[in-house]
């Protein structure tokens, strides 16, 4: 028994086993108490789905060697922007989805430019310095929201007409444009397939970028720098790279999240998504140094599907007034701390 | 000089993980004598030292056997603190300084002298007392003027040149009043060599004074200078004692390097007379910490093994760093009738020449990636090898991992790598066969000169051969241009065609390796050239 405990740790990574034998106990939980974990499960798949590519946008940073994205905040603004100029633009459906997709590209491009150009000033400290220039860049764009001038009533708020609000609506946009994309229902749920594939489709297309040429010699930069200056690569351009993808990345992965959610969040709601993203990813046991696009999916599916299922099962369990919300917040937060402890990898 | 030993070492041995370090060796100092330990790189006499001071690296690692004898009565120094107590101090090649405290402070760190203020009184705690200031000031001034320094005791150390503070841990250790036995280890590494000529006769000032000193060093005038007595040691074994009135220059050098050679390559080239020449250095400069190269100029020949040894921070690591363009390098290199552009690593590797680093897990190995991707990164990236169109598309190169598999398992079976395959992570992988896989990286390279820095460095005698086997072999078969860095003399003699050997950063001496030993003993001590003119 010992020994296979010991197996299965070392194969899987001490905290990916604990979480999962975690979430097989609520799930045993769930089922005890009769709740519908049909739903569950369908809750469970649609929010795997929209926060994946945030999830995925972490690979390229780490293998470049900047670490884990928390500075992914930045992406995740141009990404909003672009859902808003979208709108704004008076777009609807998958095209509107489609055309914030490709405008927030170019503008990832760039500020994902500065930013690795600042990363490759501070090297030693990416994870820090990227906190805090994800920190700065919200609040700076928390005045940005107020004084870009959108004029769309959807967007600006009832009272003075300048300045977005804090949430916008998206059900008559481009809500659930993915979800519903060819969704395939099942008993009382629905499985989203537009979004998983999507998803899919992002996973494939980094899995092949890490076997390409370019992508080789990001992996070399990122495991051992001084190995790739002696192999003739170059390293900070590497580290660019990188650092660029992530942030495209990060704007993708919001309008796919937003999508889904049915709101377009701003001020100060991309300040702690950076988190969520690097806790499911180190769940799914990549360490600041080494991420696959396996660690990827299983960290997204363990990470989220948790998030779905403790919440209604505590709940049930300390039904006291007005809990959930609490709860919530401890265990996604207790989540991430216990992910971040393990940045350096279970040794 | 009194009759009495002021320390004995009996029959000491240490064992590092079943390699034994040191054995039996056997050490005398009497009070005020001048002891002198010389040595390779390697000989044992850091470790002598660490056990002297009980330093917690060597009980950690099982202890010794032996016995040491200090003031007469046997001791078993198992800390630092006790050696202090017991009156024993070290001055430490790198320097143990606090940079933001004035030469005062340094001096009276934890020994500091202090008085009874209103509060310490009335608390009783000598922990609140007010330091004496100026009581500490003139006992460091005190220590200082003995040793001839008049350098203002209230500055700070940070600012203050090198040689200075050399001086200011010789005053802290001879501050202390039960100072019985002092340890220099390598004091004049850094100094200039009028500061060493001070240092030196601090020394026989400090011995005139009573004080025992133990003398580290490998510049062998300097021990023919001060010393009363000479131990050689070699192997972690003593080979030799001698007073100066016996001991030569060539005695010391003869000793120090002495050993039976095997010859793994039969017949040593001729290639001094003519041969094409593959590369020639001229005024290599390279800025490699701690392993500076200072002016080299040297012709490597067409399908020899060159060796290049010397002591360690002479400079010997530091030409195919510099040629490969990992430090910062200034000078000409040729390729044949082709200049080399230096600092480019890319250039170098276009230009056929393969390195294997000595830092194998710092620059060698992608310690995290497997087998396969270690062996054809570099000629993937630089050569554009094992790549694939993808879909037809030409701009996008896929890895083409068939390609890369077959070489892989090639390369596996022909220099023998233990693994449990390809995609074994190489951090697992033992030293020698780690060794190999950067030897495969370099081959995969199809170099035509091919740098190898401490090809042995950290790897067990059984993979030891293999690797030099193997670089012979490279050499026989494929008429590859071997160069071959180590510190190890024995395997330089034992497959090289020629020998150059580094002394401070330049040429000393070009060597068979079936010259004598004295000729290496000497060249090592950087006093070749000088014996030579003198012959000449």
């Amino acid at each position: 028994m010992k020994e296979y405990w010991r197996k299965i740790t070392d194969k899987y990574g001490f905290p990916k086993v604990c979480i999962t034998l975690f979430l097989l106990l609520l799930i045993a939980l769930a089922f005890m108490m009769k709740q519908d974990v049909a739903a569950m499960f369908g809750d469970s798949l649609v929010r795997i789905t929209m926060n994946g590519i945030l999830v995925l946008a972490m690979v390229p940073s780490i293998v470049s060697g900047t670490g884990l994205n928390f500075g992914l905040s930045l992406g995740i603004i141009t990404g909003l922007l672009a859902g808003c100029i979208s709108i704004e633009m008076n777009m609807r459906g998958m095209a509107a989805f489609l055309w914030a997709l490709v405008m927030s590209v170019p503008m990832s491009l760039i500020v994902g430019y500065g930013y690795g150009w600042l990363l490759n000033k501070v090297k030693g400290d990416e994870m820090t310095v990227g906190t805090y220039v994800g920190f700065s860049i919200v609040s700076l764009m928390s005045i940005g929201w107020m004084v870009i001038p959108f004029t769309s009533p959807e967007m600006v708020w009832a009272i003075g007409g300048t300045g977005l609000r804090s949430t916008i609506t998206l059900t008559n946009r481009y809500a659930k444009v993915l979800d519903d994309f060819m969704a395939i229902p099942v008993l009382g749920t629905k499985i989203p397939t537009g979004a998983l594939l999507f998803f899919a489709l992002f996973c494939l297309l980094m899995w092949l970028f890490l076997r390409s040429k370019t992508g080789m010699a990001m992996m070399a930069a990122g495991d051992n720098p001084r190995f790739a200056a002696a192999s003739g690569i170059n390293v900070n351009r590497q580290r660019m790279i990188g650092t660029v993808l992530s942030t495209v990345l990060g704007g993708i992965g919001i309008l796919v999240y937003a999508q889904s959610f049915g709101f377009l969040q701003l001020y100060q709601a991309p300040l702690m998504m950076p988190f969520a993203a690097t806790a499911a990813i180190l769940i799914g046991g990549a360490t600041a140094k080494k991420a696959t696009i396996a660690h990827v999916i299983s960290g997204t599916i363990l990470f989220q599907a948790l998030l779905t299922i403790s919440l209604p099962v505590i709940n049930q369990l300390m039904p006291v007034g007005n809990l959930s919300e609490v709860i919530r917040i401890i265990v996604s937060n207790g989540v991430i701390l216990y992910a971040l402890t393990k940045v350096g990898g279970s040794h | 000089m009194s009759t009495t030993n002021i320390l004995e070492m009996r029959n000491i041995e240490k064992e590092y993980f079943g390699n034994r370090v040191l054995k039996g060796v056997t050490l005398t100092v009497k009070p005020g004598e001048i002891h002198a330990i010389v040595g390779e790189n390697g000989a044992g006499k850091s470790t002598l030292m660490n056990i002297l001071f009980g330093m917690p690296v060597i009980y950690s690692t099982g202890g010794i056997r032996g016995e040491v004898i200090f003031d007469g009565k046997s001791v078993d120094i198992r800390s630092p603190k006790t050696a202090l107590d017991l009156g024993i101090g070290m001055v430490h090649q790198e320097f143990m300084l606090l940079p933001g405290f004035t030469i005062t402070e340094n001096i009276k760190l934890n020994r500091e002298i202090t008085r009874h203020n209103p509060v310490s009184k009335l608390l009783g705690s000598a922990k609140l007392q007010t330091l004496d200031i100026e009581k500490m000031r003139q006992d460091a001034k005190k220590a200082l003027d003995s040793l001839g320094m008049t350098v203002d005791e209230w500055l700070p150390i940070a600012g203050l040149p090198v040689g200075y503070m050399q001086f200011v841990e010789i005053a802290r250790e001879i501050d202390k009043e039960n100072i019985k036995l002092l340890v220099f280890d390598e004091p004049t590494a850094v100094l200039t060599e009028s500061e060493a000529d001070t240092l030196l006769g601090v020394m026989k000032k400090l011995s005139a004074r009573g004080i025992a000193i133990l003398f580290i060093t490998h510049r062998l005038d300097e021990v023919l200078a001060v010393a009363d007595s000479i131990t050689v040691l070699r192997d972690g074994e003593k080979v030799g004692w001698m007073t100066r009135d016996e001991a030569t220059l060539e005695k010391i050098a003869e000793m120090m390097v002495g050993r039976k050679i095997e010859r793994i390559k039969q017949v040593a080239k001729d290639v001094v007379e003519g041969g094409e020449t593959a590369l020639s250095i001229r005024n290599l400069r390279v800025t490699m910490p701690g392993e500076m190269v200072r002016n080299i100029s040297l012709d490597i020949k067409k399908g020899e093994i060159l060796g290049i040894g010397g002591l360690a921070g002479q400079g010997k690591i530091g030409i195919a760093n510099g040629i490969m363009g990992l430090y910062p390098a200034q000078g000409d290199v040729f390729l044949g009738s082709k200049r080399l552009e230096l600092n480019r690593p890319r250039q170098a590797i276009e230009n056929k020449l393969a390195f294997v680093s000595e830092d194998r897990r710092g620059v060698g190995l992608l310690l995290d990636n497997s087998i396969e991707t270690n062996i054809v990164m570099t000629a993937m990236q630089i050569r554009d090898m094992f790549l694939k169109p993808f879909l037809g598309i030409k701009g996008i190169k896929m890895a083409d991992e068939k390609a890369i598999r077959t070489h892989a398992l090639k390369m596996i079976k022909d220099l023998d790598i233990r693994c449990t395959g390809p995609e074994q992570l190489t951090r697992r992988l033992s030293g020698g066969n780690q060794q190999k896989v950067c030897i495969a990286r370099a081959l995969t390279l199809e170099p035509e000169i091919l740098f190898v820095s401490e090809p042995t460095r950290g790897i067990d005698i059984g993979a030891k051969k293999l690797v030099l086997d193997l670089l012979v072999q490279l050499n026989r078969e494929l008429n590859m241009t071997v160069v071959v860095t180590s510190s190890e003399l024995g395997e330089l003699r034992s497959i090289c065609d020629r020998i150059a050997i580094v002394y401070e950063g330049e040429l000393e001496a070009i060597l068979s390796p079936a010259a004598s030993d004295l000729d290496y003993g000497l060249a090592m001590a950087g006093k070749y050239r000088d014996r030579s003119r003198e012959a000449g």
